[in-house]
């Protein structure tokens, strides 16, 4: 074969480029480096009620994520959302009075879990819990119970509309 | 009853058909360690199988890209959305549009070409030839071809996927203004590693077995007669794209059902 030399070079161009575009994929497409899966730990927070929030929903302190939501269950005995968080370990200095809050990011967006950081000399570290919570905003309920308290409000002005009728 | 011994015929014929398709597929397999042996031959068939492919995929890639970005963004923009081009241009790109349509360029481009080679060894009495040479054509011609198309395949859609993400973001925000930071990240943030690209490329490892497979055996069980060569050519890319399609839906359902 005479050409066996460009024949070489084409066919490692094409296994380069195949290759290249799989990590061009990996890192430039799903992000694949932004978070790294090295060492993690894990803490748990209760809600008692977590809205939309899902598995590898991101956790963030200061919007920068800084880890993803590992698991979430019901307690059946306190009838709360338990929600299990992988924290990257180089994110070791969250004091461990600390709040985690359910945002949405965006009007229509997805949920994440945001912390605020507490002013307690402790750190959080792998098994630790979150005290302090504040559940996702559910727009339903709370249109619900804006509506109500209108008509409500409206119906007590009403009431005492009368009152000084009668006076 | 000629109903019914035509029905019968073809049953049975048909049956043989996938017993033979089997056989060939056992030994074809078993042939792979002798390509191992000698890589010259299989890099000689990523050269014909690949390589030359390599100018199609990425073209078409691109067009396929561009009209995603132009499609997307008309509906999108109705809804206000137009950032989120990037993740719609992405995700079918990567879960669906590069290993089918690259799958079917392939068995168009390749398949057909693989078939009518085979076909036309042994029209030509070349594959018999060997044999009285002691020489295993399967080992010999079959085997390397079959590894060149099913290592070809998942490289080739990835660079389909590459290009028409590329593709989706010269229209989108060279063309019609979306923002283009907003096109990545919001690509980043809502595409798995795990979910979206190996699925992608799980299937197109199977499609290129698929393909490959049957481009070979039709090849190597056609009629040897010009007519029979170009029946089987056609057979190939026929079957191949049901099977291709049929396929996609099965691997769609069971990756991508809990979503």
């Amino acid at each position: 074969m005479p050409h066996n030399k460009t024949q070489d070079t084409l066919v490692g161009l094409f296994v380069a480029s195949g290759i290249a575009s799989l990590f061009f994929l990996g890192l430039h497409v799903s992000n694949l480096s932004s978070f790294s899966h090295g060492k993690t730990y894990e803490i748990t927070a209760r809600f008692s009620n977590s809205g939309g929030l899902k598995v590898k929903s991101s956790v963030s302190a200061a919007g920068v994520k800084i880890g993803s939501v590992k698991s979430i269950s019901f307690d059946p005995k306190t009838y709360e959302s338990v929600v299990k968080m992988d924290i990257d370990a180089q994110y070791k200095t969250l004091p461990d009075d600390s709040s985690a809050s359910i945002f949405t990011s965006g009007l229509l967006g997805e949920q994440y879990v945001s912390l605020d950081g507490g002013g307690s000399e402790e750190y959080l570290k792998n098994g630790s819990k979150i005290e302090i919570t504040n559940s996702a905003l559910i727009l339903e309920k709370a249109l619900g119970q804006f509506l109500f308290k209108s008509a409500e409000e409206k119906k007590g002005s009403d009431d005492t509309k009368k009152g000084n009728s009668k006076k | 009853m000629e109903f019914f011994h035509s029905l019968g015929v073809s049953t049975r014929s048909s049956f043989t058909k996938l017993g033979r398709g089997s056989y060939f597929l056992y030994h074809l397999l078993a042939g792979i360690s002798s390509v191992l042996v000698r890589p010259r031959l299989l890099l000689k068939q990523m050269h014909s199988v690949g390589v030359l492919s390599f100018l199609i995929i990425s073209i078409s890639g691109l067009f396929v890209g561009m009209v995603l970005g132009l499609q997307g963004f008309y509906i999108l923009s109705r809804f206000g959305a137009e950032e989120t081009l990037g993740v719609m241009v992405a995700a079918s790109l990567v879960r669906e549009l590069g290993p089918v349509v690259t799958a079917l360029l392939f068995a168009g481009r390749a398949g057909s070409a693989l078939t009518a080679e085979i076909g036309l060894m042994k029209a030509t009495e070349q594959l018999s030839g060997m044999e009285m040479m002691a020489i295993d054509p399967i080992k010999r011609v079959v085997s390397p071809r079959f590894l060149a198309g099913f290592l070809s395949m998942p490289l080739l859609a990835a660079l389909f996927s590459c290009i028409g993400i590329i593709g989706g973001q010269l229209v989108g925000t060279g063309l019609l203004g979306v923002d283009d930071g907003a096109y990545w990240s919001q690509m980043q943030a809502n595409l798995d590693f795990q979910d979206d690209i190996i699925n992608g490329i799980i299937k197109s490892i199977v499609f290129g077995f698929v393909s490959s497979w049957i481009a070979l055996f039709e090849g190597y069980d056609c009629i040897p007669t010009a007519e029979g060569v170009s029946r089987a050519t056609t057979r190939t890319v026929v079957n191949s794209a049901f099977s291709i399609l049929g396929l996609d839906f099965i691997l769609t359902a069971l990756m991508f059902g809990e979503n």
